[in-house]
């Protein structure tokens, strides 16, 4: 059967430095523990504004406007370099506000949970007119808003979380039981904002693709959010609730969830669905983690620098039969960490890495491009994590020197030519493989590279379930071309020829058996 | 240098995992009294 392909990838970063104070786990933690610490007083000074977001060269590669190339040769630190009158909208995704993302929040409401104040949501349905992604049904469903002593009185007397622009109230999120805990405001808040922010990525997919949304099938939601109730804590579906918004009539889905590893594990699944006939069009998404918002904040701000986890990210990717143009996915040589894959980097390159590649006899250095775990430097090194990428690249290059593939001598090359910079921000699936996708479907079409390896990792022990960490991989390639495929039959072909062959056979012989006894 | 000696064990997923270098201190005579993989992105 044939490969599948990549038929396009989207994505999206939301600028919320409100939710990072209100919402971040740090922030949160810290407010709890230490309510008078000197980070929760510093860290307003540290907050950037949405141009200064707009402009900062890694965001600009998220969203298609820089290349990874092109940032590995600017001059860092990037949050002191910025490209000033950079615009929020790229050719590959799109930067949304703060304000515009309240709108999307209380658009993505089914239970009546996001309250906008009267005034604010005047504001919003002014700014978000003509907005090709925000429809006039959208518009209607703002309403009128709310009262400012409702919210208020919400957020004072109900638990209400509250939506801020600075130090203004314009809103709040309501508690959807008195009691459950996994339907308190604040997992209401964090689940409304993964649930909007894959769904203004998915009707982006859509717009820009050209495509129906009534084309999609189905919907595989990759992020690392819990939607549920006491009784049934991760029940889901995000998808389908996010293929409700993107007006996918005629998809249902699933969540699938991997930690970090969510995405490349959604992305072979849709593969397999699509290669097996059962679904054409599945689209793998995923929307922004709140939690992790302001995550590595203290050491920005002990450092002097802007907090930079202040934006959610989001992605899409339709993932479509085989078209004889789109770069295909090799379901054939799929990389894949087992539970006895052992722990030590060396285990862990090989089961990913190498295992798939030498059952296609490919080399390492038959991989053009690897994308790994694309963090942006700048975010983990102040924080002693170091430079994820770079520390990933490494290792691949080390495996090849251990092979005898590569020279030790030219290790730090391969690094560079087979890498790239990191420029995802620190959420979680987000950075996971996936954001290099856009780009390396472009260059495969433009034969700037012959195939690309993305990889995901998930922290799986921080579940506390096992020690173990996961980790797969998939192969994009060039795609050959209808006509070639026809010229080599598959297997079940092979098979299906010679069932007629044998059926034809046993006919003439029944038929030669029949005319003998009847002589 | 590490026989007889207590030791604490915080791995990273994107360096050295903590059961991995569990494996090379137990080698080295040590006590492991705690072992953990951080993830720090």
């Amino acid at each position: 059967m044939a490969y599948p392909v990549i038929k396009g990838a989207r994505y999206l970063l939301v600028h919320v430095p409100n939710m990072l104070i209100n919402n971040g786990t740090t922030q949160t933690v810290e407010r709890k523990k230490n309510p008078d610490s000197s980070y929760l007083k510093n860290i307003y000074k540290h907050i950037r504004s949405f141009e200064d977001a707009v402009a900062y060269p890694p965001n600009q590669v998220y969203i298609g406007n820089i290349s990874p190339d092109e940032l590995a040769k600017m001059e860092s630190p990037w949050y002191e370099n910025l490209v000033h009158g950079s615009s929020r909208f790229g050719r590959l995704g799109e930067i949304v506000p703060e304000d515009e993302f309240y709108a999307w929040m209380k658009v993505s409401d089914a239970f009546e949970l996001v309250f906008l104040e009267k005034g604010f949501t005047d504001e919003l349905k002014l700014k978000l007119k003509g907005n090709e992604l925000f429809s006039e049904n959208d518009i209607s469903k703002l309403g009128s808003g709310f009262e400012i002593y409702e919210i208020e009185k919400l957020v004072r007397e109900n638990s209400a979380e509250p939506l801020n622009m600075g130090e203004k109230l314009v809103g709040c999120i309501k508690r959807a039981h008195d009691i459950d805990v996994n339907l308190s405001a604040g997992v209401i808040l964090e689940n409304t904002a993964a649930k909007a922010s894959a769904a203004i990525v998915l009707r982006k997919l859509i717009k820009d693709l050209g495509i129906e949304a009534e084309s999609i099938d189905y919907i595989i939601e990759t992020s690392e959010e819990s939607c549920g109730d006491m009784n049934q804590r991760g029940g889901g579906n995000f998808a389908k609730a996010i293929g409700e918004i993107g007006g996918c009539i005629n998809a249902t889905g699933c969540d699938i969830r991997g930690f970090c590893a969510g995405p490349a594990h959604g992305l072979i699944n849709a593969a397999a669905l699509v290669q097996s006939g059962i679904f054409k069009n599945v689209v793998v998404l995923g929307g922004g983690a709140v939690a992790k918002l302001g995550m590595n904040g203290k050491d920005h701000v002990a450092k002097g620098l802007p907090v930079l986890e202040d934006m959610l990210g989001g992605f899409a990717v339709l993932v479509s039969e085989n078209d004889g143009k789109n770069p295909i996915i090799r379901t054939d040589l799929i990389g894949k960490h087992n539970v006895g894959s052992g722990s030590s980097p060396q285990a862990v390159m090989q089961a990913i890495v190498a295992d798939p590649l030498e059952k296609g006899g490919l080399k390492i250095g038959d991989i053009d491009k690897y994308s790994v775990e694309m963090q942006i430097p700048e975010i983990t090194v102040p924080a002693g994590a170091g430079d994820v990428p770079q520390a990933n690249y490494k290792m691949i290059a080390a495996l090849a020197v251990k092979k005898g593939e590569l020279d030790r001598r030219d290790l730090l090359d391969f690094a560079r030519k087979h890498g790239m910079p990191g420029f995802a921000p620190t959420q979680g699936h987000i950075p996971s493989g996936v954001p290099f996708i856009g780009f390396a479907r472009e260059w495969l079409l433009e034969d700037r590279i012959k195939r690309a390896m993305i990889i995901g990792k998930g922290s799986l022990f921080l579940g506390r379930m096992t020690n173990l960490f996961d980790g797969v991989s998939f192969i994009l390639e060039q795609n050959k071309g209808k006509g070639e495929e026809k010229k080599q039959p598959g297997k079940e072909q092979i098979k299906f020829i010679m069932a007629e062959a044998f059926r034809e056979l046993a006919d003439n012989l029944l038929q030669e058996a029949g005319n003998w006894n009847g002589k | 240098m590490l026989s007889g000696k207590k030791v604490i064990i915080i791995g990273d997923r994107d360096g050295i995992p903590g059961p991995a270098i569990e494996e090379c201190i137990k080698t080295a005579g040590a006590e492991i009294v705690f072992t953990a993989t951080e993830c720090f992105v």
